[in-house]
């Protein structure tokens, strides 16, 4: 089954595109974040993409650097991140993505990585540091396994490269609405609904818009332009606040994901 | 894979060298990128960059320097005859300052008002604030908080030529957690700024640039040790930390058949230890920052800490150029350690009056224990990439040396 266009054609919850929810695997520590997958499932979120902590994010904000980090001391390895997906699988249908760096995947040997991925239940991955050019062996795995693929666009991508990229995207296409890392900020980029046009003209798979989504406010806007609202570090801030209580970490990251998600009601 | 074509083709049109290299980053760089890489096959030929790199090279940073017969060393040593190249008397103390130039000139070509650097030993982020100085232009240098302690001298002099010094505290505080520090302000200001990327390493195109602005080295030993010798050396070393100073000294000679081409990485504390930067004695193949090159980490896939006593070497992984020579079989690699360095640091400064950077004294330190196993009628070309003046606080502190 294709749960990720099954879910892109019909968001739960009456919502008007799908919520993307990313969190980083193991933090601040496994159990924690098993409930923190369970919080978010039982939120109604729509897709869980799962960071795989790396030593060396480059492509992301203090945010979700700490959060690899606290991860990584706690103890989180590959085979932890694998079995969290296992934990996820047992409680919900819901897409599974890997937010993750090539190096992660390529030490484990790409082939044997992606089928153990396809194995736990993750339905794509994102490399973050893996454009289609460098993207042969993975693309060649992903098409084998069918694990869908999942590429980033970026405001500085002229057209040509959007079809590039849409070419080799089997899930569906990361438009970051901003120049710069993830991170939570005050106002969104004001030619979403344009860019996501201008992707869609030579893209026919879903496209969802993150990077500095953190208000229901928000989330209502970029779901009127796209199919799907990527929230990470607004989340993720969830769990960072609260280190010194973790039973707090729950509660908060329900309220703050009933509050974001009533921008697609 | 020698054969005289091969190096000339080097990189590819992508940046692969062999199984080497590539460009490994994210999708909002792949178009600055593209366009660095045009621009520079561009205007690399043009005679107008030519003349201006040439004036500035000559003019500002001191070139040619001196190829110095080391006779008290040789003596001493009592086998190949040592030729020192003198990087280390250019402006600004190293060779850093052929590629801060030649990129600092591409940046103000290409339109950019910014120009961000990440400095580990600092003699990079130095040479880009001298740089940027000269032609006016905004620089922002990241250096992780570990190494702006170990090279305090270095932190003021970027700051006294009007650049902004930006400590990094993630990660190990070092080298690698300041390039990923840069490359996040890059993905997030690629619209006016300029990355000069300091060593041969990283994303495609830089290990081609950096290297292209480090040949000259090699070019002049050639011409300098035909003049002195009426030959070419019989054997050329270099200390590899990305690798620049090595490939730009060692680039020009990779098609002459009967040289042997040395480069030396940071044993750090042995190998044994697991505490050192020699990426071709514990590394594997992998990707980090942009390029696919042997990287030390651990069985998942993390990246790991690293140490030498020299700033300037402590990095996980090394340029791909030097991967694709290794694996061509010709370019031969060894370590020194910290403690062989700290010997051969003082030995060099005793034996000669040159006090070396820690990074060149790894090349000593080898040189130490090879050159008397070489014939007296060979001749040893070692690179001299950079003065110690920035070293010898360190030093001090980690002998407790007070001043010997």
């Amino acid at each position: 089954m294709d749960r990720i266009a099954h879910q892109f054609a019909h968001p739960g919850n009456g919502h008007k595109a799908c919520f993307v929810a990313y969190i980083c695997a193991g933090d601040p520590d496994y159990e924690t974040s098993v409930k923190v997958c369970r919080t978010l499932v039982e939120g109604g979120i729509d897709v869980l993409e799962i960071g795989v902590p790396f030593s060396d994010p480059l492509a992301d904000g203090l945010t979700n650097q700490l959060a690899a980090q606290r991860a990584l001391e706690a103890g989180a390895n590959q085979d932890a991140v694998f079995n969290l997906v296992r934990e996820v699988r047992k409680i919900s249908e819901i897409p599974i993505i890997f937010y993750t760096y090539y190096n992660l995947v390529y030490s484990q040997g790409v082939d044997a990585y992606v089928k153990r991925a396809k194995e736990a239940g993750v339905d794509g991955i994102l490399t973050l540091d893996l454009p289609p050019e460098e993207a042969g062996e993975m693309l060649e795995a992903c098409s084998r396994y069918d694990v869908k693929t999942v590429f980033i666009v970026a405001p500085t991508t002229p057209p040509e490269r959007i079809e590039l990229i849409a070419g080799v995207t089997s899930g569906f296409i990361y438009y970051v609405s901003r120049l710069g890392v993830t991170g939570e900020r005050a106002s969104l980029a004001d030619d979403i609904a344009q860019s996501v046009t201008e992707i869609k003209k030579h893209a026919n798979c879903p496209v969802v818009v993150g990077f500095g989504i953190s208000t229901a406010a928000h989330v209502a806007e970029v779901a009127q332009a796209a199919d799907g609202v990527v929230v990470g570090s607004a989340l993720v801030n969830c769990i960072a606040r609260n280190l010194d209580d973790k039973s707090k970490i729950i509660s908060d990251l329900a309220a703050k994901t009933a509050e974001l998600t009533s921008g697609l009601q | 894979m020698s054969n005289p074509a091969t190096r000339f083709s080097l990189p590819d049109e992508k940046g692969h060298f062999g199984p080497y290299g590539g460009m490994f980053v994210p999708e909002t760089l792949m178009t600055a990128l593209y366009e660095l890489r045009d621009f520079y096959e561009a205007v690399k030929e043009e005679p107008s960059f030519k003349a201006e790199l040439a004036h500035h090279l000559k003019e500002f940073a001191g070139r040619p320097t001196n190829l110095y017969y080391a006779e008290r060393l040789t003596e001493y040593l009592g086998g190949a005859k040592i030729y020192l190249k003198r990087e280390d008397l250019l402006h600004t103390g190293a060779h850093k300052i052929n590629n801060a130039l030649g990129q600092v000139i591409l940046a103000k070509r290409m339109g950019k008002t910014r120009v961000i650097a990440e400095t580990g030993a600092g003699q990079h982020g130095v040479a880009a604030a001298t740089a940027c100085a000269r032609f006016g232009l905004k620089c922002v240098v990241y250096m992780g908080t570990e190494d702006m302690r170990r090279q305090e001298l270095n932190v003021f002099r970027m700051r006294l030529c009007g650049a902004e010094v930006r400590g990094v505290d993630a990660g190990q505080k070092t080298l690698k957690d300041a390039i990923n520090e840069a490359m996040r302000d890059w993905v997030t200001n690629v619209q006016d700024t300029h990355y000069v990327l300091g060593s041969a390493l990283g994303t495609h195109p830089y290990p081609m640039i950096v290297r292209d602005f480090q040949k000259i080295i090699g070019e002049e030993v050639r011409r300098q040790i035909m003049e002195k010798e009426g030959r070419l050396p019989d054997v050329m070393a270099a200390c590899v930390g990305g690798g620049s100073n090595a490939i730009g000294f060692l680039w020009d000679f990779l098609d002459e058949p009967n040289m042997r081409l040395v480069g030396v990485e940071a044993g750090g504390r042995g190998i044994e230890s697991g505490e050192h930067a020699a990426r071709f004695f514990g590394g594997k193949l992998g990707v980090l920052q942009g390029c696919k090159s042997y990287v030390l980490q651990n069985p998942d896939g993390q990246i790991s800490l690293t140490h030498s006593v020299s700033a300037g070497l402590d990095y996980a992984s090394i340029g791909p150029e030097h991967a694709y020579y290794r694996d061509a079989g010709r370019i031969e690699y060894a370590y020194a350690t910290d403690d062989e360095v700290l010997s051969a640091f003082k030995t060099m400064s005793e034996l000669e009056g040159i006090i070396p950077a820690l990074e060149s004294t790894h090349v000593i330190a080898w040189a130490l224990k090879e050159a008397p196993k070489m014939g007296k009628d060979k001749l040893l070309c070692l690179n001299l990439s950079g003065r110690g003046d920035k070293d010898v606080q360190e030093v001090m502190r980690v002998t407790g040396y007070k001043g010997l």
